[in-house]
């Protein structure tokens, strides 16, 4: 089922950009930053009902060495940020993330001492998902986004 | 009010009132449980006594409490559970907020470990004699007892620090 066996004897010309983009695109595995109550479904967007393999990304990598997509689904305590912060640091680049739920995006009903009012104190964030807990969908929704931001990049050229 | 107590608590008060009734400040019933009010200074041999002699066996919780303005501002609850019988009452002491020190129960109860660490983590009560009084929600250098009442819901700005953000350039 070789990309041969679609083009035949032809060619196929695009862009190295536009290539590399939809690759990237298709493939963002998420690495699951299950903190929370969100984390629960965080699963189901990943399992069969919601089914996120039609996007490339039901491969949730829990090694961060492999992973394109930071999913950070629930509160983060200050003493939290630090281990979120490195996994963050030990992902390759390019990479993106996702704050999901109000707990991420903005400390949400965890108005308190111990939890970082927002995960973006810490973290650039692409994708902020409103909802406690959000559906499963509006994850797809933040990825689809996140898909449009990923096509919109210059991947390989500089324009200088 | 009439104190109603069950047959087991009842046997324990008469105890106390026997061999502490010098250290014994209240007794009183509250929302269906008895609570006993003693001397912070007799709190250990009060519990070793109400273990050994009246069973009371588990040390289920140890609450702390902040009454901010009152004299002597802190309280601390032991809650006790007698096994057999299923009895449950509150051990109370009160602590003077210049000297906030008790005595560890971690000798007669293993349990108190964790739980005198919370009550230190939030008040700023310390324990005697505790075997391993660190910190268990704060950061370690946390200058703060989040829990009293004249700390600030969202914190002391800059009191906790977050991972840096400028990645190391090469
Ligand atoms: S946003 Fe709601 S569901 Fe998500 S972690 Fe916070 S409290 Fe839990």
């Amino acid at each position: 089922m070789g990309i041969e066996s679609a083009l035949g004897e032809g060619y196929l010309t695009t862009k190295i950009d536009a290539l590399t983009n939809w690759a990237r695109a298709n493939a963002a595995w998420p690495m699951p930053m299950g903190l929370a109550c969100c984390a629960i479904e965080m699963m189901a967007f990943a399992g069969p009902r919601y089914d996120v393999s039609r996007f490339g990304s039901e491969v949730f990598r829990f090694s961060p060495r492999q992973s394109d997509v930071m999913i950070v689904a629930g509160w983060t305590t200050y003493k939290m940020s630090h281990a979120i912060r490195r996994i963050w640091d030990q992902m390759p680049d390019p990479k993106w993330c996702i704050a999901m739920g109000a707990c991420a995006s903005t400390g949400g009903m965890h108005r308190c001492y111990g939890v970082v009012q927002g995960v973006d104190n810490f973290l650039p964030v692409d994708a902020y998902i409103s909802g406690c807990p959000p559906r499963p969908d509006a994850v797809i929704h933040a990825l689809m986004k996140i898909q449009d931001k990923i096509k919109n990049e210059h991947s390989v050229l500089l324009d200088t | 009010m009439s104190l109603e107590l069950t047959e087991s608590v009842q046997k324990l008060v008469d105890g106390l009132t026997e061999s502490y009734s010098e250290k014994l400040i209240e007794v009183y019933n509250a929302s269906g449980h008895t609570y006993i009010r003693v001397e912070a200074d007799a709190l250990l041999d009060i519990v070793k006594f109400a273990k050994e002699e009246y069973h009371f066996i588990f040390l289920s919780d140890i609450i702390g409490v902040d009454r901010y303005t009152s004299e002597e501002r802190f309280e601390v609850l032991y809650n006790i559970l007698n096994l057999r019988t299923q009895d449950r009452i509150f051990l109370k002491v009160r602590v003077p907020e210049e000297e906030p020190v008790l005595e560890s129960l971690f000798s007669v109860y293993r349990s108190a470990n964790w739980l005198e660490r919370e009550v230190y983590d939030m008040f700023g009560i310390r324990f005697n004699n505790h075997p391993d009084p660190r910190r268990v929600y704060m950061p370690d250098d946390f200058q703060y007892f989040p829990l009293r009442k004249e700390f600030p819901l969202l914190g002391i700005p800059g009191s906790i620090e977050l991972p840096n953000t400028t990645p190391d350039t090469e």
